[in-house]
């Protein structure tokens, strides 16, 4: 089952770099925000699994919790500074 | 068990994948804003879920607190993402982004 | 605040009826702060629960107002109606999922979606329930909440043309039924 789980945990980071090529090369600043969040989103499960893999779940079930909160105030506050930036009107005709 | 734990994970490994390949794919920053956000919220719920079943393989009060607690993490991320989405939305708004049609294309 | 019109006697009364209605949204919040500790320390030595009960009594005793405002009966019904609306909500993300999905792998992409805007008026009153659907709609793929106010207007983007038809549907009326309020 551990095997399994590292495989599951290897295709996660693989699927990562779908969403960091939206961070690197995304028109707008909001189209990297996205990117981040779902880098943040996957990254809360692959933490699950390698709780699982290290056979310490107490400790990482902790860790997974205090990274979705922070990846959560993480967006809100990016997105509340966001708000007042000029440019990014001309800034979606990009793509 | 084992299998049916298996088979949640592979399922949400797939939500995933599509939801990185709408990322890529999608025109126009709104509509990437879908996938991003919900089929992300969807892999997270059943890949969560099934590592909980997985851990409740032994049957001990310590890790049905355990269990307890991955599912937090569910309820959390449900009252979060949309929260998260809907801000990202107000900012793209408010900055005056356009959003993609389809008239653009026929123009 | 002037309060000096009021007679003394009448001012008591009401500050004991105020601390009697205060004292079960005080008792709900510590139960739910108490067990939330519990859940998330996992230890049951006698030092860390006081610690525990300590904290989770100053914390109700500033904050008590902040979950139930005030306490009334109608709030258990709609507790439990709103947790016979979780299953529902569940399947309903789960069909529409199938359906993000579908457009994610066409081939043809472009062709299919058909961003737009759609703006319609609801008569929710409470902000509960004007946050509820809110992310349920948001919750739902192929539409999501860009704005909603007090007045219960709300403004949706939706994915493509079938998305925005079935707007506001059956789901409003759900939301409704939960907290008693008029469509």
């Amino acid at each position: 089952m551990t095997d399994f789980f590292l495989w599951i945990a290897l295709g996660l980071c693989i699927l990562m770099f779908c969403p960091l090529y939206r961070v690197m090369f995304g028109p707008t600043v909001l189209d990297r925000l996205v990117g981040v969040n779902a880098i943040g989103s996957k990254t809360v499960v692959l933490l699950l699994l390698i709780g699982f893999i290290y056979k310490r779940i107490d400790m990482f079930v902790d860790i997974a919790l205090a990274y979705a909160f922070l990846n959560f105030i993480a967006v809100l506050a990016a997105s509340r500074y966001f708000h007042k930036r000029k440019g990014l009107y001309e800034e979606s005709f990009l793509d | 068990m084992d299998i049916f734990v298996i088979c949640l994970l592979t399922i949400g490994l797939f939500f995933f994948f599509g939801g990185a390949v709408g990322i890529i794919r999608m025109p126009g920053f709104y509509t990437r804003l879908h996938p991003a956000g919900i089929l992300d919220t969807m892999g997270i719920l059943v890949m969560v879920v099934a590592l909980a079943i997985y851990n409740l393989h032994q049957l001990t009060f310590e890790s049905v607190l355990l269990t307890i607690k991955i599912l937090l993490i569910v309820f959390f991320v449900f009252l979060s993402s949309p929260t998260a989405t809907h801000s990202i939305v107000d900012a793209g708004m408010r900055a005056g982004l356009r959003y993609w049609t389809k008239k653009k294309e026929k123009e | 605040m002037t309060v000096s019109t009021r007679s003394p006697g009448q001012n008591s009364c009401k500050q004991t009826s105020g601390y009697l209605k205060s004292f079960f949204p005080f008792l709900i919040t510590f139960f739910i702060m108490f067990l939330s500790w519990i859940v998330l320390s996992g230890k049951f030595e006698p030092l860390l629960l006081w610690l525990g009960g300590i904290s989770s009594f100053f914390v109700s005793y500033y904050f008590y107002d902040l979950i139930f405002p005030d306490f009334k009966l109608k709030y258990f019904t709609v507790f439990f109606r709103f947790v016979r609306y979780i299953p529902w909500i569940l399947f309903e993300i789960l069909k529409a999922n199938f359906h993000l999905l579908y457009i994610a792998f066409h081939p043809r992409l472009k062709e299919i979606i058909d961003p737009q805007i759609v703006i319609f008026k609801t008569n929710l009153k409470s902000d509960i329930a004007i946050t509820t659907l809110a992310n349920s709609i948001t919750l739902t793929p192929g539409t999501i909440t860009v704005s909603a106010n007090s007045d219960g207007v709300f403004k949706v983007h939706a994915l493509d043309r079938q998305t925005a038809e079935a707007l506001p549907g059956v789901m409003l009326e759900k939301v409704a039924k939960i907290f008693g309020e008029k469509i």
